[in-house]
């Protein structure tokens, strides 16, 4: 017996891992949470919810939602249609253009941006402000909306479609009914890796955006830079309850692209044995 | 049913989509060997940016610390992540689910949420004197799990028999683990290495955040973007970072093609 309670298990190799994860991951969630219920002098309060309470926090809500919608929307129509021609190629030359599709990805983002600014600023003479951010976000995220999307449509079995299609349904039916009702995981996971993402994202804004007090509604500042902008000037409990919002907000988002996802999973499972 | 029309219309659709892609990136790579301030003025062929980039010691230090810190925190991340992959693999259901739900925190979480967590516990917990430090702890920890990530997958494609039959036979379990479960895992190991370096070199929100003083390229990146009049040099630095870039995806792919290639040799080797 004693031999057997000293023997290594090799599920004792994670243990260093959980003590990082539990120091420099958890405890960091847990101080964001702490923060926003304190005041400066640490006592609980619910005073930095206040800013909830500001109508500029409101409004820049609205305008985050409001670009992260329009980015969500303009990439799934670039996206879509992309990953579908792609469908159309042949496999061992798909993949290499898959590839040139995703290699923006591994380039820093700030990059992208700044290419941005370069050829919609400079060349084509648009000014800093919606517009310019609007496309500045498309460009960052649009491989996010097309992997996902692409895989799905890949892995599509072909058999349903030409089923389909022998018992008479146009082309145009098909795709309603058939390939775009299939491929709702895909939207949905593309959706969410943009949809968030651009909701806390303050580079773009910062590179592409309108900086100055007279700034038209949509041409403002966005959420992620007021979490930004909190947590330099030292108002860590205001940052940390617009942090915690934005925390709150993916882990929602998480959550319903996961019952969404799974459900669809199993509905299309039966409906294919 | 395959039409060619559709083929034709596809591949049409294709080309317009990459040119759309790349075009921003194009323009900014033809402008950086140029020397004019203006983009949209062409100046003439010249070299002087990329001269003047590497005459540039605020540039020149901050390359030094991000592949300074690059490196040590995706090689900590390697030996974190590789030991996390077996323990979770051969952790029991409930703590293999938890721990692989918490590994997915940072990758899912938003990046400036993820910057003002260490900020806070670098500001008020663990008080670290040395940034460099700080900055490399945090990396290590926002690195991992894509290690954690591309190491675990391989580790149930082994034969388990073989890590019994190496005890059996009188190994210890380290010995067994570095001669045979590790050689195994190199290929993922590898892509993990490459897949945490990206992550650090793409990182500019933590290290914005939670250094007041080591600059990286990417934090030098966003300070310098940020102000109106974008120096040029910029344009060069763009370009050779993603040059750096495409020759480390070229580098990976060239070795988990070659591990995969002895995979198969010592795979046939094994069964005759």
């Amino acid at each position: 017996m004693k031999k057997l309670k000293l023997r290594f298990h090799r599920g004792y190799l994670a243990f260093p891992y959980m003590a990082v994860s539990i120091v420099f991951v958890i405890v960091p969630l847990i101080l964001i949470l702490i923060y926003a219920f304190t005041d400066a002098s640490g006592a609980f309060s619910l005073e930095s919810f206040n800013k909830f309470s500001d109508k500029g926090t409101w409004i820049t809500m609205a305008r985050s939602l409001i670009i992260a919608f329009l980015t969500t929307v303009l990439c799934l129509i670039l996206a879509y249609p992309t990953a579908l021609a792609l469908t159309k190629i042949k496999a061992s030359r798909r993949t290499v253009l898959l590839m040139v599709f995703i290699l923006p990805m591994w380039i820093n983002s700030l990059l992208r941006i700044y290419a941005v600014k370069l050829f919609f600023g400079d060349i084509a003479g648009m000014e800093r402000g919606f517009m310019l951010t609007l496309i500045g976000m498309v460009y960052d995220f649009f491989p996010f909306m097309l992997l996902p999307i692409y895989t799905i449509l890949t892995d599509m079995d072909k058999g349903v479609l030409e089923a389909s299609a022998d018992l008479g349904a146009s082309p145009l039916e098909t795709f309603l009914k058939v390939r775009l009702p299939l491929s709702v995981p895909g939207i949905v996971s593309g959706v969410l890796m943009v949809f968030m993402p651009t909701v806390s994202s303050f580079a773009v804004y910062d590179i592409l955006g309108k900086d100055g007090g007279n700034a038209a509604f949509m041409d403002g500042k966005l959420f992620g830079n007021i979490v930004y902008t909190y947590f330099e000037k030292g108002y860590y409990n205001s940052g940390s309850a617009l942090a915690l919002a934005l925390l709150v907000l993916i882990l929602l988002s998480t959550v319903i692209s996961n019952l969404i996802t799974r459900g669809k999973t199993v509905k299309t499972g039966g409906t294919v044995s | 049913m395959k039409s060619k029309s559709g083929v034709i219309v596809s591949v049409i659709f294709l080309v317009i989509m990459i040119i759309i892609t790349y075009l921003p990136v194009a323009i900014l790579t033809v402008y950086s060997f140029t020397d004019s301030t203006t983009i949209g003025v062409w100046n003439g062929f010249s070299l002087e940016l990329y001269k003047d980039l590497f005459n540039d010691s605020q540039i020149m230090e901050a390359l030094k610390n991000t592949i300074i810190i690059g490196v040590a925190a995706s090689a900590l991340a390697v030996i974190l992540g590789t030991m996390a992959s077996i323990g979770i693999h051969h952790l029991r259901k409930v703590p293999k689910m938890i721990m692989e739900g918490v590994n997915q925190i940072t990758m899912v979480n938003a990046d400036i949420v993820t910057a003002v967590g260490f900020m806070l516990l670098f500001l008020f917990v663990i008080v670290i004197p040395n940034e460099y430090v700080t900055l490399i702890l945090a990396h290590t920890v926002i690195c991992t799990p894509y290690v954690v990530m591309s190491v675990l997958p391989r580790l149930s494609q082994l034969n388990p028999n073989v890590y019994e039959a190496g005890l059996d036979l009188g190994a210890s379990p380290l010995r067994a683990i570095i001669t045979i479960i590790l050689p195994q895992l190199l290929p993922g190991i590898v892509a993990g290495f490459a897949l945490a370096f990206t992550i650090s070199l793409d990182d500019f929100t933590i290290s914005t955040l939670v250094s007041s003083s080591v600059d990286t390229i990417p934090r030098y990146l966003y300070n310098k973007l940020k102000v109106k009049g974008i120096m040029p040099v910029l344009r060069a630095l763009s370009v050779l970072i993603m040059v750096a870039v495409m020759a480390a995806l070229a580098a990976i792919n060239i070795v988990s093609h070659r591990a995969e290639k002895k995979k198969i040799q010592m795979e046939k080797l094994i069964g005759r």
